[in-house]
């Protein structure tokens, strides 16, 4: 069966591990989702407003692993504010049903299963934090 | 098994559904939606407050469904409290019985409890100084009984694992608790839908259970007591309807159950109980168990041949319910669950309001197959082609 859900793109942005990496404990921001037992840390710095070496550790789901990666991929080495807002943007777009552009129109499919909202939004919460502790 | 034709919600026209969440919820059959409609239509009325007609009907049927759980328990109807679930009964142990207890005192629960049978102590660890311990789990996802502390008042286990499915060893829990004075707490939830219970031969102190796992409705369901220790606990809520007189100086408790039943209780729920219990009652549970071990052992088999599934519990059949919880590595339960649900499995991933377990097994979550008297070889057909189906995508 196709599933629609888990199409190429997505789990093909799940498996992206370019920013991923083993963080020890105590490393950057880690955040949970209490109702699933999912976990994501995002570590990374901000030299004039350029984040660089971001990265992440995902206790997750493949919607989680994905939005990680995208994340991630769209932070690195740009203006972390700016970069940050438009993401944020686009996922909320798209998981109401709009359009965005890449990576996150591979989102597109989530916005039916609402349960799964907060899979996609977990990599946000760390590094929304992350960055208000610097 | 014919079972499956007196589930409405199974006989849906359209794709199969194959319910194996059957340990979250259960399905309900029409005798229970039947009771309920003839209380609705016919006698709904608040008990105990009215002597019209409906009012007099409505305290029958809701004496009646205390009689129906007592019978499928073997206890009397006296010592039946209904509650809004297992976790209201487990809570109302805690604030009451708690009561009782003084600084220094121990309780027992193990390490693969449901959190509704954990954070009532530790809430009554804050309040009153008693000390939480934790019987240890072994490999396979069993309780391993073991010495109590003398200090020990209350043993509080599950009778069945809601993740591994394994079987408690009443035996060895309650004479060691015996040994040591201390109380038994069994949480029913998982084991009332799979046939009566015989409390009495238990031996234990306290049960129990909730309703909607018992093909009843949702909102309620039962603690059961001795009535030495209903009568000695305090009550927890306070209101109408549990007590015998109030002043403006205070009150005096009605007597047990009603004491434990303050305000309005979950009346067409309990009476949805009733035929339930009932019902349940009436069926060959030889049978039936041997139907749902079958599909148990169809599924252990099937999972164990697939690649990277490791099952969290019991790998034979013996001391086993039908509750299988499994990791796939490299796949996330609710990826397996979301693909499954597209060829019409119901599963539950995560982990199980079960914590600490899940951290001893380090894994996040499991995925989780539970069977009921209604499932069939159809929805283990449809499971392997689901996680076939997952496997691909997922790993
Ligand atoms: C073993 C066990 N105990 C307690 C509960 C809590 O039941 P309820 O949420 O109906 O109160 C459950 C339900 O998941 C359970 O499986």
């Amino acid at each position: 069966m196709n599933d629609a859900l888990y199409h190429d793109a997505l789990m093909a942005l799940s498996k992206d591990r370019t920013h991923a990496a083993a963080l020890p404990p105590g490393t950057g921001v880690t955040v949970d989702n209490p109702l699933c037992g999912d976990r994501v840390t995002f570590d990374g710095k901000l030299e004039k407003g350029i984040a660089r070496d971001i990265r992440h550790k995902v206790r997750g789901c493949a919607l989680c692993q994905a939005s990680a990666a995208a994340l991630a991929r769209v932070l690195d080495g740009k203006p972390a504010r700016a970069a940050l807002a438009d993401a944020q943007a686009a996922v909320e777009s798209v998981l109401a049903g709009g359009s965005a552009p890449a990576p996150w129109d591979a989102f597109a499919p989530v916005a039916r299963h609402k349960s799964r909202h907060d899979c996609v939004k977990l990599p946000f919460s760390a590094v929304k934090s992350l960055f208000s502790g610097t | 098994m014919t079972l499956r034709r007196h589930f409405p919600l199974l006989n849906q026209p359209g794709p199969r559904i194959a319910y194996l969440d059957s340990g979250a919820t259960a399905q309900t059959p029409d005798i229970v939606l039947d009771a309920v409609r003839v209380f609705e239509t016919g006698a709904r009325a608040n008990v105990k407050r009215g002597v019209h007609r409906l009012a007099e009907a409505a305290t029958e049927a809701y004496a009646k469904a205390r009689t129906q759980v007592a019978a499928y328990l073997s206890v009397p109807a006296e010592e039946i409290v209904f509650t809004s679930g297992c976790t209201g009964a487990i809570n109302l142990v805690a604030q009451s019985f708690g009561a009782l207890l003084k600084p220094g005192d121990e309780i027992a629960v193990s390490e693969l409890e449901h959190h509704s049978n954990i954070v009532p102590w530790h809430m009554l660890a804050a309040r009153n100084g008693v000390k939480v311990n934790f019987l240890p789990v072994d490999g396979e996802g069993r309780i391993v009984p073991q010495a109590l502390s003398p200090r020990t008042k209350l043993v509080s286990l599950a009778h069945v694992s809601n993740v591994t499915g394994a079987v408690l060893d009443v035996p060895a829990i309650v004479s060691e608790a015996k040994r040591v004075g201390a109380r038994v707490l069994l949480d029913g939830a998982q084991r009332t839908p799979h046939g009566p219970v015989d409390i009495p031969a238990l031996g234990v102190d306290f049960y129990a259970f909730s309703g909607h796992k018992a093909f009843a409705p949702h909102g309620v369901g039962v603690l059961w007591a001795r009535s030495e220790l209903l009568d000695a606990m305090p009550p927890f809520l306070g209101g109408g309807e549990m007590i015998a007189s109030v002043t403006m100086q205070g009150f005096t408790p009605a007597n047990a159950p009603a004491k434990f039943e303050a305000g309005t209780p979950p009346i067409s729920g309990a009476i949805g109980l009733g035929a339930a219990c009932e019902w349940l009652g009436t069926l060959d549970w030889a049978a039936i168990a041997a139907h749902e071990l079958r599909l148990t052992g169809r599924l252990l088999d099937g999972l164990r041949a697939v690649d990277g599934v490791t099952v969290i519990g019991p790998q034979s059949l013996q001391g086993r319910a039908p509750v299988v919880s499994f990791d796939l590595a490299g796949a996330h339960p609710h990826d397996i669950c979301q693909i499954m649900d597209r060829h019409g499995v119901a599963l539950r991933g995560g982990h199980h309001c079960a914590q600490p377990l899940h951290a001893k097994f380090d894994l996040a979550g499991t995925t989780r197959a539970s069977f009921a008297l209604y499932c069939e070889d159809d929805d283990i057909d449809l499971f392997f082609a689901g996680l076939a189906d997952a496997k691909r995508v997922l790993t």
